[in-house]
């Protein structure tokens, strides 16, 4: 009997401690993320930012000043320290972020996730993610100098990681019960590539295939114009392009390959987009040229930036950077400032490819060609490994085939992207924040290759600028709008366009540069633009702002970030308010009706209009677009413009037709049908929620890296704005970064994001702006001149070399 | 009575000094080995372990949690789910710690048993 007690005891005491020590599905391994000695409590904590650390390979001291936002500024002697320093206190404020974008660039998350993410770590290996990582290295490497300040960047990372002990482990790590490994210049490249996917990894090329299969040319067309009946073109339109020498690449005969595929690997969301503009010194108030820019892109927390100053000897900038990424990606130093918007080029297309018998050749030019072979070993927690065998082209990968979203047994479909090139993108941020006029701005824009950006330029010599930039191909008129036949010379990317010819525009007329992710240039500009879902409303907003009045002061600048008037809605709505047949409509839906009519076409947060028109438009585009929604087959439906444009102008026609139902009905009839369903839809929310005010119907968050875990996310956001809104806010992406500068010498400068300095969920300083950035309001960017504290400084802390 | 205090005391100094180089179990071994060094009966046996690591645990969650005004211990209380109280994630905290240190006191007492009848 008391053996049997003794073992049953003992089989007790190993069951507890097994239960207590292993994660089971969501829940954390108990004993080890409670215990207060190594656990989550371990995490309650700001941050320490006082005191002397000593990190190895250091040269000299490096003082890191920290004021009341937690921006840390970085005083090194020299250029190597400074980006070591940068790594180490990177890492120190951001580790499990950084560490988990790169996996999730990588296909790596089922090592952390388990099984439920090897859909998702396939299609980024067989997108090609790794390889474009390792192409960026070896361009990287060509450059001594600036593969020097990765690898101290590298170290400065890993001296971070070395001296944590498991409890201090960042939270997050705790929570999935695994730990940081090394850091390295694969993972910069990584981070680069895991940006490069996110504003330059869209296309449409299958869903334009599949539509023009099913509807035709002349309908295609009309859906899909190249141009609108409007362009305001991010270059102006009066600009002369007489001094490019190289003509576009000829039309070949090249038919598209009309297959149909059915469903296509995820791509960034179409929403991400962003604003800058620049006003010169004489429209500006001050005479000094003021320059502002605010990325649109997901709202999440961690933030995907995190705002610091570097300051050597030699230069001096501050501004958002991307933790894992060099230097400052956004923001100013002593002479100049500069800042993004995505460019949005087509620099993603695809090749249908023929395989021989066995699968190991293609055919290219009348012959076969061997296909190269990548293995990408999937690691995944609690399972086996999987193997990935991936084909390789001379285009690209082949991501489509019998083993991936494919059955077609001796066909696949290649993949050539601008992301598997490689480029030395740092090389351009190492430059811009060393830029000191427009000739050195150039200069630094030269070496960088993807994702293409808007790259807006003020000097406080007073030069503003504005260059469309990217390494982009030479296309022949329509090259890349549909799958091409990846057997066929012609069809490959015949050369770039000569980095000289990008289009850009310096000091115009007007007084003013902007950019809002609208169509580069208008037809007259010689080389092909592919419409790649162009915005059309912020540009227009922000154009017509600044053609308003003569000079613009800093509260201008801020009123248009946060200008909340919906365009898009103000150019259909009356339209529909006047020619929808209200006689039908009970009276209830009348008072909703009449709310639509009182409202101004602001997105302000306590108004209606903006949640009856999101309804409304929502429900009468799914209408119109019914056509779109086929089985088994991947199509993208019309942008907001041209569905606008065919609404008013085109009502009788016969996409406009519901295929459902017998009737044969007008864009008229979709107004009343869309309405009734949309009052049906609002009416509930209001019996469930009390009010379909804006600020409740959208319920802006900012959602944890970690699938939006809700105890580290924010909800309920009390901000305006919206879809294609100059404040472009929606449910989940946004300004992420706004910045205004004055070019003052020293520059003068504002800055917020939706986020916090911390990394981590227990420090007061992980989402400390949010509530600032909602307001609209903005923090005073300390920008130092010296390493002498001053009373903007908090806390000190000083980084020296560790003695031999 | 004397021996349960005197065990209750042990268990929580052992404990602190174990967790310096060992992981979270510590606690286990802390109970085990004041249970075979100084011996109770009966219930004791289990809840003496089991409220000393729950009062050490406990206090040393609200010390860290309360200096950062319970932060963290918030959102963790959302995550468990817990509705958010950080009082109730430090009693739950408590209990775990306790829990395990009760059992393998339990055990370290089966352990006496054998060992002093053969």
């Amino acid at each position: 009997m008391k053996y049997l007690k003794l073992l049953f005891s003992f089989a007790l005491a190993l069951g507890i401690f097994f239960t207590l020590n292993n994660k089971f599905g969501s829940i954390p391994p108990l004993g080890k993320f409670l215990n207060p000695y190594s656990g989550v409590w371990q995490n309650e904590a700001d941050e320490s930012i006082s005191g002397e650390i000593s990190i190895p390979g250091l040269k000299d001291k490096v003082t890191v000043h920290y004021d009341a936002q937690l921006i840390p500024h970085i005083f090194a002697q020299n250029d190597l320290d400074l980006y070591r320093a940068q790594g180490y206190i990177t890492a120190k404020h951001r580790l499990w972020q950084m560490e988990f974008q790169t996996y999730a660039a990588a296909g790596r998350l089922s090592e952390i996730l388990g099984e439920n993410a090897l859909t998702y770590d396939r299609q980024e290996r067989r997108r090609g993610m790794v390889y474009g990582a390792e192409q960026a290295i070896k361009k990287m490497s060509e450059d001594t100098e600036s593969m020097g300040f990765t690898e101290a960047y590298v170290d400065g990372v890993n001296s971070y990681i070395n001296q944590l002990k498991s409890k201090d482990f960042p939270v997050e790590y705790k929570l999935l019960n695994y730990k940081p490994e090394a850091w390295s210049t694969k993972k910069n490249a990584l981070l680069l590539m895991y940006m490069t996917k996110m504003l330059a990894g869209g296309d449409e090329d299958i869903e334009n295939t599949n539509a023009l299969r099913l509807f035709g040319k002349e309908r295609f067309d009309l859906l899909f114009p190249d141009f609108f009946d409007v362009t305001e073109p991010v270059i102006p339109k009066e600009t002369d392009w007489s001094f490019i020498d190289v003509p576009q690449t000829p039309v070949p005969f090249s038919k598209p390959v009309l297959d149909s595929i059915a469903t296509t690997i995820d791509k960034p969301d179409p929403n991400y987009g962003s604003n800058n503009w620049a006003v010169s010194g004489e429209k500006s108030y001050s005479e000094n040229a003021i320059l502002a820019n605010d990325p649109h892109l997901g709202l999440n927390l961690p933030s995907i930036w995190f705002v610091m100053q570097l300051h050597t000897p030699n230069h001096n900038v501050f501004g958002a950077t991307l933790p894992g990424a060099l230097a400052i990606i956004i923001g100013f130093n002593e002479y100049i400032s500069w800042g993004q918007t995505n460019a949005t080029r087509d620099v993603v297309d695809w090749y249908k490819i023929e395989f021989n018998e066995d699968g190991t050749k293609y055919r290219y030019n009348n012959a076969w060609k061997d296909v190269t072979y990548r293995i990408e070993e999937i690691k995944i927690k609690g399972k086996a490994t999987f193997k990935d065998s991936i084909r390789y082209t001379h285009h690209g990968p082949v991501v489509y085939d019998k083993n991936f979203k494919s059955d077609r047994e001796k066909a696949g479909y290649a993949m050539k992207w601008i992301g598997h090139v490689g480029g030395n993108t740092q090389r351009t941020f190492l430059n811009l924040n060393r830029s000191k006029n427009y000739t050195d701005y150039l200069q630094a824009l030269t070496h960088y290759v993807a994702p293409a950006q808007n790259f807006i330029f003020a000097s406080t010599e007073g030069d503003i600028a504005l260059w469309v930039q990217g390494k982009l191909p030479n296309k022949w008129e329509g090259q890349g709008k549909f799958i091409m036949d990846g057997s066929q010379p012609k069809n490959d990317w015949q050369s770039y366009i000569p980095q000289a010819f990008n289009a850009h525009t310096k000091n115009p007329e007007r007084g003013f540069v902007s950019s809002a992710n609208q169509h580069p240039v208008d037809e007259a500009y010689p080389f092909y633009v592919f419409n790649d879902g162009f915005e059309t409303y912020r540009n227009r907003v922000i154009n017509s702002y600044f053609s308003s009045k003569d000079k613009f002061n800093i509260q201008d600048f801020k009123d248009l970030h946060n200008n909340n008037f919906n365009l898009k809605a103000s150019e259909l709505m009356p339209y529909m308010l006047e020619n929808m047949d209200t006689s039908e409509l009970t009276l209830e839906e009348k008072v909703i009706f009449d709310q639509a009519k009182a409202w101004k076409y602001n997105n302000d947060i306590h108004e209606v209009g903006p949640s009856i028109w999101r309804q409304w438009y929502g429900k009468l585009y799914n209408m119109v677009w019914d056509e779109f929604d086929v089985e088994g087959t991947a199509l993208d439906a019309p942008s907001t413009y041209q569905t606008i444009y065919l609404l008013k102008n085109k009502g009788e026609d016969a996409f406009m037709d519901i295929l459902e139902t017998p009737k044969t009905e007008t864009a008229k009839d979709l107004f009343l049908l869309a309405f009734k369903e949309a009052a049906a839809h609002l009416m509930e929310i209001k019996s469930e929620e009390g009010n379909y005010r804006w600020v409740n119907y959208k319920g802006t968050y900012a959602g944890h890296l970690l699938q939006g875990l809700p105890a580290f996310s924010r909800f309920d956001i009390p901000i305006g704005g919206g879809r294609n809104i100059v404040n472009a806010t929606s449910e989940n992406w946004g300004p992420s970064w706004r910045m205004i500068v004055e070019m003052t010498s020293p520059p003068t400068a504002l800055g917020i994001y939706p986020g916090g300095q911390s990394g981590n969920p227990g420090s007061k300083y992980y989402d400390n702006f949010i509530d600032d950035w909602a307001a609209g309001k903005y923090h005073q960017l300390n920008f130092l001149q010296s390493d002498v504290a001053t009373d903007v400084v908090i806390s000190t802390q000083t980084l020296t070399p560790t003695k031999e | 009575m004397r021996t349960n205090t005197t065990n209750f005391i042990a268990t929580i100094v052992l404990a602190i000094i174990l967790s310096l180089f060992l992981p979270w179990w510590s606690i286990m071994i802390a109970a085990l080995v004041t249970g075979l060094l100084i011996p109770l009966k009966k219930t004791a046996v289990f809840f003496t372990p089991f409220l000393a690591i729950l009062l050490f645990w406990a206090l040393y969650s609200y010390i860290l949690s309360s200096a950062n005004d319970f932060t963290l211990a918030k959102r963790i209380a959302i995550l468990l789910p817990l509705g958010g109280s950080p009082y109730l994630l430090i009693l739950i905290t408590g209990i775990i710690g306790g829990l395990a240190a009760g059992i393998a006191a339990v055990f370290g007492k089966q352990l006496l048993i054998v060992s002093k009848k053969i």
